[in-house]
């Protein structure tokens, strides 16, 4: 596959690996966030952690909108489809999360709630358009990447004047949560999370382009480097944070040009602006309220908001008292720092968010690496 | 976060494209890259063209990634 | 067959009714024109509810019996490479093979939905009979049920296999031992990939087809061509893929695995479509492929007698069995990492992050 398989050259990782070693200063430690659910996934997947040296560590942040997705979101999403009888359009990825009342999306389904997996919100559309006398809900999650789609969507709802469309719009952005994170005092004050730099998302920066990091190198004096998804695109992101820590430089890099520009894709940003704006405050689940940090429906499209629509009420639930989601998707903590981790919190039965997204920390961990440090051997 | 895949045009039909990665055949909207050609690899996400790859950028990254090798290794820090 | 009924079934608009499952004429009539007249042979034609079987022969040598079940609920029942009807059979054939034994017969029971087209069901029957016959194995009993429409999906069908296994043949999922070897008898994911490419919510395009086949001709050139004794482990792949496959393993046996990414053989459009939907072609159904796990002596002629069979062409080894008393199937990723290949717990799901 073009454009995939090159970037995922065995041989040329070890030798970006080989030049990472080569370069950090083995007297000081190398800490970075990459921020993206995607690269925490890819970096699990290829075992990127194994190439690195000791002293450059990589810290999962909060970038994975399923795991950062609250409770209070899902119960409503469940609400509509078990009570309110409207077909609930969803992506995949929400199926398992577990919400109140022991349910989740899946389990609600099993009740008899009308919930259905879409691949795109063009097909929760054409759900729409083909059962005129029944509510469709499309479930928007997502960061700046899938938002665009979901603004056109409903541009084409009014369009056509499909009455029975809407949205529950929980879309969410990203320069908010990174700021949250720099903000925060582990990282401003007490330095118990160092953060040396991140590796930016790859594709959330296609749609905004380079340019809002670089308020953060500015202002935080942290180096951004945005990289592509594959892993050598993360590992030569990783050198390049390692040259800028060690040159005592602080700027956003491009690892990512083949796709990625400082102004990012036009037309996308022109349809959300016409769409949506920001919310003044948003619940992100471990990160407590984050000022302008999500989106919602503008009055214009109301009548396809199905908040406005149900009239829908936000209520806060609070996580399991002993979930660490939260501070492990600020990177305060590890997944292994938490004590529900492995016993209780499994995939099979996820206590909270971190688990159940395929990208979280923890899922990733459980998944992936919890291996570490046992020998293999053979007969 | 967010699954995307660079595959190529093989055919347009106003907003609509078909695309191919590896022989597999789908079809998604371009209405975000409406610029888009015959022939361009686009990123892929959830249904819809999210943006275009710049095959001169890609072969630099490459280039810059096989470099490495060549380069001296008395670059490292004492 | 005689002129019991007063005029044939109308296959080509017909469809399922209730009477068809009422055990009464209606019933003898579906079952005669459908399903005998696809599967004909001399038990089918003995015309009882049960089959009187001989003996096999192996059995007064030491030989075991295997028996094996399978429910097949497939949607869509009809896809690229092949339909619910041959995937029951080939799924049972394998299910008996898997234990190194040799297949003798079949039984087939059919849940069908009130309104389902005559048209398809015989399409199905057709399939299966082929399928039978293609394989060496006859279809020598089953029954007919109906149920109101909107209680079935079309067409549920359950399928039991017996047969015998040599004595002194102990293939079995326990059996793998630490520095073993791990085959697999050719590419994987295509089963799942086709049935997905069907699935009108997906819409994609693929040329991808099922590999739905029988192994246990396969299975048996295997177990001739090695000494007795080498061949610890056979499964194949099906729900779950090999991931789950081999997870299922290492905990029977107590064992551990170290596979190599960069060896496990997976064809292009396969991984382009699992990239499409953020899959894992590891997760993914195969139906006419197995693992064999043997002692390492026997690899060079494990791979040579698979690569010699149609089905076993793209043959190969892709790990090791290893000792680890937490029982992960590891792998060495293509770019020089390890990571854990995990036991899913649910249906893996396409995702958008």
């Amino acid at each position: 596959m073009k454009y995939i398989d090159e970037y995922r050259d065995g041989k040329l990782g070890q030798q970006i690996a080989a030049r990472i070693a080569a370069e950090a200063d083995p007297s000081r430690n190398y800490s970075f966030m990459e921020f993206c659910g995607g690269h925490t996934h890819a970096i699990s997947r290829y075992g990127v952690a194994d190439l690195l040296p000791k002293n450059v560590r990589m810290v999962h942040g909060p970038g994975c909108p399923v795991c950062v997705l609250p409770i209070g979101r899902i119960d409503q999403a469940i609400d509509l489809a078990l009570n309110r009888g409207a077909i609930v359009t969803t992506y995949a990825d929400t199926l398992r999360v577990p919400a109140s009342d022991e349910l989740s999306m899946m389990k609600a389904k099993a009740r008899g709630a009308d919930i259905r997996m879409v691949y795109s919100v063009n097909d929760a559309l054409k759900i729409a358009r083909d059962n005129p006398a029944r509510e469709v809900v499309f479930f928007a999650i997502g960061f700046e990447t899938t938002t665009p789609p979901t603004a056109l969507a409903l541009q084409t709802a009014q369009r056509e004047k499909l009455q029975n469309f809407s949205v529950l719009c929980c879309h969410v952005l990203t320069p908010a949560a990174i700021t949250h994170i720099l903000e925060s005092p582990e990282v401003k004050d007490w330095h118990t999370v160092p953060l040396d730099g991140f590796v930016g998302p790859a594709h959330v920066s296609i749609l905004i382009g380079s340019r809002p990091y670089e308020g953060f190198a500015v202002q935080y004096s942290k180096p951004v480097v945005i990289a592509g998804f594959e892993p050598l695109d993360v590992l030569q992101a990783i050198l390049m944070l390692v040259r800028q820590v060690n040159e005592g430089r602080a700027v956003v890099e491009n690892e990512f040009t083949r796709a990625v520009t400082r102004d990012g894709n036009a037309a996308a940003i022109q349809v959300v602006a016409e769409v949506l704006e920001v919310r003044d405050s948003f619940e992100w689940r471990g990160l407590g309220e984050v000022p302008h940090s999500a989106l919602k429906i503008r009055p214009e499209y109301a009548a396809w908001d199905a908040e406005r629509k149900f009239d829908l009420h936000y209520t806060q639930v609070a996580d399991h008292k002993q979930c660490e989601c939260g501070a492990i998707l600020r990177g305060v903590k590890r997944p292994t720092d938490c004590k529900l981790f492995g016993s209780v919190c499994t995939p099979e039965s996820p206590m909270g968010s971190c688990m159940v997204s395929s990208e979280g920390a923890c899922a990733a961990h459980y998944s992936y690496g919890r291996f570490r440090d046992i020998p293999v051997v053979s007969a | 976060m967010c699954l995307a895949i660079p595959a190529r045009i093989v055919a347009l039909n106003g907003l609509e494209a078909t695309v191919d990665l590896g022989g597999v055949r789908k079809t998604i909207s371009i209405a975000l890259v409406p610029e888009a050609q015959l022939e361009d690899y686009v990123i892929v996400h959830v249904g819809h063209a999210i943006g275009l790859v710049d095959p001169e950028e890609a072969r630099l990254t490459l280039e810059l990634f096989a470099e490495l090798d060549a380069s001296s290794a008395s670059e490292s820090k004492a | 067959m005689s002129k019991k009924y007063i005029r044939p079934l109308d296959i080509k608009h017909g469809r399922v009714d209730m009477n068809h499952g009422a055990g009464g004429r209606a019933s003898a009539q579906l079952i005669e024109e459908i399903f005998l007249r696809a599967f004909d042979n001399e038990y089918l034609r003995q015309g009882n509810d049960g089959a009187t079987l001989p003996l096999p022969i192996e059995l007064l040598q030491g030989a075991r019996l295997v028996m094996a079940t399978d429910a097949h609920v497939v949607s869509p029942i009809f896809f690229p490479g092949g339909d619910l009807g041959c995937l029951a059979v080939h799924g049972t054939l394998n299910d008996v093979a898997m234990q190194g034994a040799r297949p003798l017969y079949l039984s087939a029971s059919f849940i069908l939905e009130e309104g389902y087209p005559l048209i398809d069901l015989q399409r199905i029957a057709n399939s299966m009979g082929a399928a039978a016959r293609e394989a060496g194995v006859p279809i020598v009993t089953g029954d007919t049920k109906v149920v109101e429409q909107g209680k079935g999906d079309g067409v549920f069908i359950s399928t039991t296999g017996i047969g015998v296994v040599a004595a002194g043949v102990h293939i079995s999922g326990d059996q793998a031992r630490a520095g073993d070897v791990v085959l697999v008898s050719g590419t994987l994911g295509e089963h799942g990939v086709a049935v997905l490419s069907s699935r009108e919510s997906m819409e994609f395009e693929t040329t991808i087809e099922s590999d739905t086949a029988a192994l246990h001709g396969l299975v048996a050139d295997l177990l001739a061509a090695l000494p007795a004794g080498s061949v610890h482990v056979l499964r194949d792949p099906t729900r779950g893929g090999l991931a789950t496959t081999l997870n299922e393993i290492t905990r029977q046996s107590g064992v551990g695995m170290l596979l190599d990414e960069s060896r496990i053989p997976v064809l292009p459009q396969v991984e382009a479509a699992c990239e499409l939907l953020g899959l894992d072609p590891l997760y993914i159904a195969n139906e006419g492929k197995m693992v064999v796990i043997c002692a390492p002596e026997a690899e060079e002629s494990a791979l040579a007698c698979l690569r010699a069979h149609p089905l076993g062409l793209a043959a190969c080894r892709i790990g090791i069995v290893t000792v680890d008393e937490h029982h992960f199937v590891q792998m060495q990723t293509r770019m020089g990492g390890r990571r854990v290949v995990d036991w899913l717990s649910g249906e893996q799901l396409p995702r958008i992050c």
